[in-house]
């Protein structure tokens, strides 16, 4: 779509003049979005509208302005975006714009372009006719770079209007003290709809997933295909495979909750056993993984990003220990996201949230309040949090989509009826367009 | 008693086509000029109008139509920014006459145009304000903004009736007359909204430009014609005085057209 903003001024309430110019916007194809409206206050106040216009195609958009101008709406002065040359590798100019993660446009000559990806806290560099969101390590000397904020458009992601839609309803955080089953069913619904219409569901997991004892039901998500990628750090990994091989998590029995002998030692045997196999991969294709969440992964094709930190021990195969290039990947492996599942990982949660547009669905769960709301909060439009521990969330969740398969399927047998319900809903609505 | 401002049709011909009623082949007819407008002359004095006369100058035949010279309102005096260049040297001309009689003459900005009364009449508790064929709707803003007043925008769409006093007679009741299909649905709707008491004009009587009527409390000049009209008026209390106009609306115009009130309001407040 193509769009300019247009004002209105003068008596345009009394003289009908703004529904002729929205009528006229919409008789003609376009679309409007009302920026701003001031009514006056007495009888002899002038009042005031912004609208935002657009059009399938720029001449469209053109004819229509031709004809709004007519009826008093002037377009916005446009501005063209600045640019300055990159001062060195890893520089920005001074005054680079920084990016949000809504839709951005920028303004080159007579055309927007958008900016891809729409990720925040980066700066963007025009190539041609093209414009690029780049982090500091993609900045080579004398890139073009915008700077200011001339001719920077952003588009503020709308909150769902829809009733039905869950990201909607739960506005926002779910507390500890409040019933969750009904979201998390809801949520379920809502894989199951992602996943049948071809969507990419990421997990982003922390190794709490292992220690409480809910492997075996992401297992069982991965399985289903409700898992396309796995980001998490080297403990998810080495705790999964320490449990499928010595049944501890860090020397926690699983089965009966209590220290096992010597079970420390457990994660350095298991660390050591992948390393002799030569990776994950390579331990489930010799048959020396046979279970867990990383065998699953394998098995059903599922991305794995391991990125490291200075903490950790081994680290096992996989991991990628450069923070800088963990990014890169992780980056590269966000594009065709719907949703993500944050579960019990903050700091990996709030690294994928930076990198995300805010049309990306995420669910955070977290036992603990304070890592739940720093991560909606950046998403607050599109985003779930959940306080609990994630046993209980996985368990429900993985019967929620079990009881929206079941539902579906019944639906799936009864299309006659709903085909017929389909029809006249259709009839209905003709017949109010025709009034 | 109204003061009223004429300009004796000594230039006036059909020397050029702005509009779909001038033909140069269908000239007017000097002598029946004269009469004609002297008839409306002299119909305005006996009303008890108080009628200046500007001078008329060569080279600019639409000079007559005085309602286009600008609008008045107490001591102020707006000038008209003519859309067509023919008519833009009457402009100069106007100020002058209206400066020495000590109006403050205040002009909109040169790339607004707009064209005085011919454009702008008030009725009932509003400024009603044509615009498309000769006035901009961004013009509309302008006055309101320096008179302070409500300005109802109202856009034109039959190119014959091409200024709101062509097709819009406010009355001094917080009626009018109007012939509606000069107007879009919105505009109709608009004027509707604070006039619903209107009377509306047939096509055939509209295309006689009897809303393009002088209105001095009950008595209405008017050109001959529109029969219906006038019958309703009597019976809203009202006198007509129909006059012959067929010369003047060879260049589309007639009674209120050829008159500018001086001013048209003492004041905006209602």
């Amino acid at each position: 779509m193509f769009s300019e903003t247009v004002e209105l001024r003068g008596h345009i309430i009394d003289s009908l003049i703004l529904p002729k110019v929205l009528d006229t916007i919409l008789t003609s194809g376009g679309s409007f979005k009302i920026g701003e409206v001031k009514i006056g206050q007495n009888r002899a106040d002038q009042s005031y509208a912004r609208v935002e216009v657009s059009a399938p195609s720029g001449e469209a958009l053109d004819d229509l302005l031709l004809r709004l101008r007519q009826h008093g709406a002037e377009a916005l002065e446009k501005k063209e975006a600045q640019l300055a040359p990159a001062p060195a590798d890893g520089v920005f100019p001074p005054e680079f714009y920084v990016t949000t993660n809504q839709q951005t446009f920028v303004r080159l000559g007579k055309d927007e372009v958008e900016v891809r990806p729409a990720i925040m806290d980066s700066g963007i560099a025009i190539d041609g006719n093209t414009a690029r969101a780049v982090r500091f390590y993609d900045v080579r000397k004398g890139d073009q770079i915008v700077v200011g904020h001339n001719g920077v458009r952003v588009v503020p992601l709308q909150r769902s209007t829809s009733r039905t839609d869950i990201f909607h309803f739960i506005n926002t955080s779910v507390s500890a003290e409040r019933p969750k089953i009904a979201v998390i069913r809801e949520l379920g619904a809502e894989l199951v709809r992602i996943r049948n219409e071809g969507g990419n569901i990421l997990v982003v997991g922390g190794p709490a997933i292992v220690h409480t004892g809910a492997a075996e039901q992401l297992e069982q998500l991965i399985t289903r295909g409700f898992v396309q990628r796995l980001f998490a750090g080297n403990g998810l990994a080495v705790y999964d495979i320490e449990s499928v091989f010595f049944g501890t998590s860090l020397g926690m029995d699983l089965e009966r909750s209590a220290l096992s002998d010597r079970g420390h030692e457990n994660h350095m045997r298991a660390i050591n056993t992948i390393r002799e196999a030569g990776g994950i991969t390579q331990a489930v294709e010799k048959k020396v993984l046979t279970r867990g969440i990383m065998h699953a992964c394998v098995q059903h094709g599922v991305d794995i990003v391991l990125s490291g930190s200075i903490r950790d021990d081994g680290p096992i195969p996989g991991v990628t220990t450069d923070a800088v290039e963990a990014q890169k990947i992780m980056r590269d492996k966000l594009q065709d996201v719907s949703i993500v599942l944050m579960m019990g990982s903050m700091l990996h949660s709030i690294a994928v949230s930076n990198m995300l547009s805010a049309a990306v669905k995420i669910v955070v769960v977290d036992i603990d309040p304070a890592a739940v709301s720093k991560i909606t909060s950046q998403q607050s439009f599109q985003s779930i949090g959940l306080v609990t521990d994630v046993e209980p969330f996985l368990r429900e969740l993985v019967a929620g989509i079990t009881a929206a398969e079941t539902k579906q399927e019944a639906s799936d047998s009864s299309t006659a009826v709903g085909m017929t319900e389909t029809a006249g809903v259709k009839q209905m609505s003709d017949g109010a367009a025709a009034k | 008693m109204r003061d009223l401002l004429l300009c004796p049709p000594d230039h006036y011909g059909i020397e050029y086509e702005i509009n779909p009623w001038m033909s140069r082949a269908r000239g007017a007819d000097t002598p029946m000029v004269q009469a004609q407008w002297r008839g409306l002359y002299e119909k305005l004095c006996s009303l008890k109008a108080n009628v200046s006369l500007v001078t008329p100058q060569p080279k600019l035949p639409d000079m007559v139509f005085t309602a286009n010279a600008g609008l008045t309102v107490g001591r102020r005096f707006i000038p008209s920014n003519f859309r067509h260049q023919e008519r833009s040297g009457e402009a100069p001309f106007f100020a002058k006459f209206m400066e020495e009689r000590g109006y403050e003459i205040v002009w909109l900005p040169e790339n607004l145009y707009f064209e005085g009364e011919g454009d702008a009449l008030f009725g009932a508790d509003a400024l009603f304000c044509g615009y498309k064929f000769r006035t901009d709707i961004n013009s509309h803003r302008a006055v309101a903004d320096l008179l302070g007043c409500l300005v109802i925008s109202v856009e034109l769409v039959d190119p014959r009736f091409y200024h709101i006093d062509t097709c819009f007679c406010p009355l001094p009741d917080g009626g009018a007359f109007w012939f509606p299909g000069a107007f879009d649905e919105y505009g109709q709707r608009a004027i509707r909204d604070r006039i619903p008491d209107i009377i509306d004009v047939p096509e055939e009587e509209a295309t006689f430009f009897c809303c393009n009527a002088v209105v001095l409390e009950r008595d209405i000049v008017l050109p001959q014609g529109p029969d219906k009209l006038i019958a309703k008026l009597r019976d809203r209390g009202y006198t007509c005085h129909p006059l012959p106009m067929t010369e003047f609306l060879k260049a589309g115009g007639a009674c209120k057209c050829l008159t500018m009130f001086m001013p048209q309001r003492e004041s905006c407040k209602v």
